[in-house]
């Protein structure tokens, strides 16, 4: 796979570390009612979808920057690649 | 149809003309007792032991392709149990234990070949760590023994002993392990399964679960409803997909792990061997080919592909234990999505549904453990309560904290 990096262009993928689902991003409060429960699920459950699946990636050997990819987890074809911190910063805004 | 030697005589003699199909293509009956959802070998095992063990009648394995065409038909075939946890150890040692009688069990020939697992060490810290596995195994009613380099040479004469990163400082050995002909894993359950009257459904690919009240009654299908009393999935890689129609996120992710052949070479690996200091398994197959693999991709995948720079990873491996398949030419490569679980250990359990059950979490070991795993998933089934070897394999371990961490990497699937 090549990974057309926000700043860097387009890399290959070896270059990066994979993470997982974008919705680690959505740590949870820890002082809420139920957050043993919502660390329980955002810990170990997954959606771990067929299809159009948002993720994070890291960029060990490149500028260690952190990305949040649009990829097809059945085709492998890859969508969109942002900035994890703009994609962050975005979050509240839309329904990502 | 029971096959015999006297069979094969009289059919070679009659021109092949008498064999009957290895199992039949049944008419779908409106209700079942049991529905095992996945024709792999975990759910035709699973449907075997319902049958032979536990006496169930009515019996129905839905496929949405056909059997053994999923991970049982995709994997390097070896079959081992060499772990270090009780919770694994105990559970894998019954399934080799199986391995062993497999063949009379279902009339097949599956060619089990218990032709030896090596596993080198290449620092004196890791030996101490494979001895202490050794033991584990030991307690457990394994066999293991310690291979001084001597002893390895002897066997073995083509590795790299002296390489200058990783020299070969001995291994851990396991004489009972080996290797079985995967495919015919999937073809002789069905057949045995096909046998005890199982209905063996190709091309029924489920598209949702019947729920009423808390109570999952039947299956909806290409095919149309199915009622059920139980329904146990075992889907593998599949897993989330088909739970999510029961609106289950489960402590899963799918990523592809990639398998190689070379092309045939005169036998000269005696048994299985893997490398202490990267992630690559080898043996020779009886048709001459040498079949690897190493490490998953390490991303969600649902593509049976993966990408050259394993490809790459594994072959350097490879060359590191043994520069001399340098030559060989690869044949074949493909990859199979495995159901990765979060702490490297299966699931087998019910769900918060009653009367669903799930088989799943298998990561890359999925094929040793298939007897072991048709056996404790029947037992579930047919008695409602957990086998006393996979009672540790629970589906809410993750929220009660009681992780079965074999190699204690923590909670993240593209490590294990």
């Amino acid at each position: 796979m090549i990974i057309d990096h926000p700043l860097l262009g387009p890399r290959d993928a070896s270059e990066f570390i994979y993470l997982g689902d974008a919705s680690l991003l959505n740590r949870p409060n820890w002082d809420e009612e139920k957050s043993e429960d919502n660390f329980y699920k955002y810990l170990y459950l997954r959606e771990n979808v067929a299809g159009m699946h948002k993720e994070l990636w890291f960029h060990q050997q490149g500028d260690r920057s952190w990305l949040v990819i649009s990829r097809n987890t059945v085709t492998h074809e890859i969508f969109k690649v942002e900035l994890a911190t703009e994609f962050k910063k975005n979050m509240g805004k839309s329904n990502d | 149809m029971y096959y015999n030697v006297l069979k094969i005589l009289k059919e070679g003699l009659n021109d092949n003309k008498g064999w009957k199909k290895t199992w039949q293509n049944p008419e779908i009956k409106k209700k079942y007792d049991v529905i095992i959802i996945g024709g792999g070998g975990h759910g035709l095992a699973t449907a075997f032991y319902l049958a032979k063990e536990f006496k169930i009648k009515n019996i129905a394995v839905l496929e949405k392709n056909w059997i053994g065409g999923g991970n049982v038909g995709r994997n390097t075939t070896i079959i081992r149990s060499n772990y270090l946890l009780n919770e694994n150890e105990a559970f894998y040692e019954f399934s080799l234990k199986l391995w062993e009688t497999l063949e009379k069990q279902i009339n097949y020939n599956a060619m089990v070949s218990q032709r030896g697992v090596l596993n080198v060490f290449h620092s004196d810290a890791q030996r101490d760590s494979f001895v202490r596995r050794g033991n584990s195994m030991i307690i457990n009613g394994a066999d293991a023994e310690l291979f001084d380099v001597d002893k390895i040479k002897s066997i073995y004469p083509f590795l790299d002993y002296d390489n200058a990163r990783f020299p070969i400082k001995g291994g851990l050995f396991q004489k009972r392990g080996g290797s079985v002909r995967h495919d015919a894993v999937a073809w002789g359950y069905a057949h045995a399964a096909d046998e005890l009257g199982v209905d063996i459904i190709q091309n029924c690919e489920v598209t949702g679960f019947k729920i009423k009240s808390g109570t999952c009654i039947g299956v909806e299908t290409n095919k149309g409803d199915i009622l059920a009393n139980k329904i146990g999935c075992a889907v593998a890689g599949s897993s989330s997909v088909l739970m999510s129609k029961a609106n289950m996120n489960l402590p899963l992710e799918s990523h592809v792990l990639q398998a190689f052949v070379s092309e045939s070479l005169k036998p000269f690996i005696p048994g299985v061997i893997t490398f202490g200091a990267g992630h690559f398994y080898i043996s020779q197959s009886d048709k001459g080919g040498l079949v690897f693999g190493g490490d998953i991709d390490g991303y969600n995948s649902y593509a049976q592909r993966g990408g050259m720079d394993m490809l790459e990873d594994v072959c350097e491996g490879g060359l590191a234990l043994m520069p001399t398949i340098g030559k060989a030419r690869l044949l074949r490569m493909w990859g199979g999505i495995m159901d990765m679980s979060m702490d490297g250990s299966p699931i087998i359990d019910k769900t918060h549904i009653k009367g669903l059950y799930l088989n799943a979490g298998w990561c890359y070991g999925g094929f040793k453990a298939t007897p072991a795993s048709g056996w404790c998933f029947a037992h579930l089934l047919a008695k409602g309560y957990s086998h006393s070897l996979s009672e540790n394999f629970q589906l809410d371990r993750f929220k009660n904290g009681y992780m079965i961490d074999e190699k204690g990497q923590g909670a993240q699937p593209n490590l294990h």
